[in-house]
């Protein structure tokens, strides 16, 4: 998908996206000679379609994680996956009862995937504890709009 | 006002729909690595035990010592994992997840090891107008059984095939090397046309077809051990000579553990296994003791 700004004939540049609600998802595309910017809205089944593909629009900032599509979008049994015991190599942030909230409204059969996503992010930033602050800025950074 | 086309804007795509999609296929490529085969099992008709077959193949082989791994690519009606008494929950990895492990140490991975019981395939996001995108997403769920799963080595990974003969284009799509299909048929006419479909497609997809299995072949009987008619009709000598691809085997029906259906089977995997020229690994053993070790901690 190439989006072409008309009047200075230069392709535009990836700038942002998001899902608003209902479905929608919207990605902001710029153009680099005149500014110019623009919002691609695409309505809930094109927004499922992409979804399907199992891809991001903009691009990934997080590697795949392990069967990403089927634990995001196939309404399975709660214990079907188990995360593995991780290795010893890193501290574990902590989670603050807010934050563990949030994460209890997500689907369980992805729950174990979502936290270990917010909780490698923490890490990775050295961030003692998750909250939903964090979590925020984590769904910002990684693309994870959705989760 | 006049456009150019997709390829002669020749930036890179910004939306990185492509790098994408090009990543996923690298990643099924580099998963199966150490799979010797690739082998779909086929049909073009619900209910002539192809599955049974698959699992039954499966089993055999990995009684003598072969490396096999089984996916069931049956979203819809998946069933293989219970016959390999495969069971869950399944382990998540930092990059893939194991296969559960079934019968005779067969590494399996099956939507019916992640649906509730009884439970048909939903979506947890449905905007509905679902024939627009539930093909992809079902691709897209092949794809993750194929490139998320840590197979490691094996002889041969056979791919249990739904009777829908598209998902057949999908895993040709997925893995370009894919060693052939096995079908099965039963003696009927009915089955014969449809088998025959599923056949030409594999064709058309320039899958070689290893050969034919014609199952309840008969009628195996619990006290004379004589097999006797089940369903009129020759669907398997006559496809074989049609496409020109061997009867690998006759196996005949039996409500009960029985010989003649074990024997039938046996003969099936010696078929098999001299075909596509395959011979116990090496690692076989080791491979399996560490997968056996991690899914059951």
């Amino acid at each position: 998908m190439k989006f072409l700004c008309i009047d200075c004939d230069e392709q535009m540049s990836f700038e942002t996206r998001e899902q608003p609600g209902d479905g929608t998802f919207a990605a902001a595309f710029a153009c680099p000679k005149c500014g110019r910017k623009i919002a691609m809205l695409a309505n809930p089944i094109e927004t499922q379609l992409v979804s399907s593909l199992g891809v991001r629009i903009g691009g990934r900032t997080l590697d795949e994680q392990p069967m990403e599509l089927i634990r995001g979008t196939v309404a399975g049994k709660a214990d079907a996956f188990v995360e593995e015991a991780s290795g010893p190599t890193r501290v574990r942030p902590q989670w603050s009862a807010d934050a563990a909230e949030r994460l209890a409204k997500v689907p369980s059969f992805v729950r174990g995937m979502v936290k270990k996503i917010y909780t490698e992010y923490a890490a990775d930033h050295a961030i003692a504890v998750v909250t939903p602050e964090v979590m925020d800025r984590a769904r910002t950074d990684l693309g994870l709009e959705g989760m | 006002m006049s456009f150019r086309t997709y390829s002669e804007v020749t930036g890179g795509d910004t939306s990185g729909l492509l790098e994408q999609v090009g990543r996923q296929r690298a990643r099924v490529s580099e998963r199966l690595r150490d799979v010797k085969r690739v082998v779909a099992v086929i049909s073009g008709k619900g209910g002539v035990g192809k599955s049974w077959v698959a699992g039954a193949l499966a089993r055999e082989l990995a009684r003598r010592g072969l490396a096999i791994g089984v996916v069931d690519a049956d979203l819809q009606s998946p069933t293989i994992a219970r016959m390999l008494e495969a069971k869950g929950p399944l382990v998540v990895g930092d990059d893939s997840v194991l296969p559960a492990q079934g019968t005779a140490g067969v590494r399996v991975m099956s939507m019916d090891l992640l649906l509730e019981d009884e439970t048909p395939l939903r979506w947890t996001r449905d905007p509905g107008e679902s024939h627009a995108w539930r093909s992809v997403a079902e691709n897209g769920a092949l794809r993750e059984f194929l490139s998320d799963v840590q197979w490691g080595a094996l002889d041969v990974l056979f791919v249990d095939m739904p009777p829908d003969a598209q998902r057949l284009a999908d895993l040709a799509t997925l893995v370009p090397n894919v060693a052939g299909a096995i079908t099965i048929t039963i003696p009927s006419l009915e089955s014969r046309r449809s088998v025959a479909r599923a056949m030409r497609v594999a064709r058309d997809l320039r899958i070689e077809l290893l050969g034919i299995v014609e199952n309840m072949s008969g009628y195996a009987c619990d006290t004379c051990s004589n097999v006797r008619p089940l369903f009129a009709g020759d669907a398997g000598l006559s496809l074989s000579s049609e496409f020109g691809v061997p009867l690998l085997a006759t196996i005949p029906f039996s409500p009960n553990p029985s010989d003649a259906v074990e024997t039938r089977v046996r003969d099936l995997a010696s078929e098999v296994a001299r075909t596509l020229a395959v011979t116990p690994s090496i690692h076989a053993d080791a491979t399996q003791s560490v997968a056996s070790a991690s899914i059951n901690p």
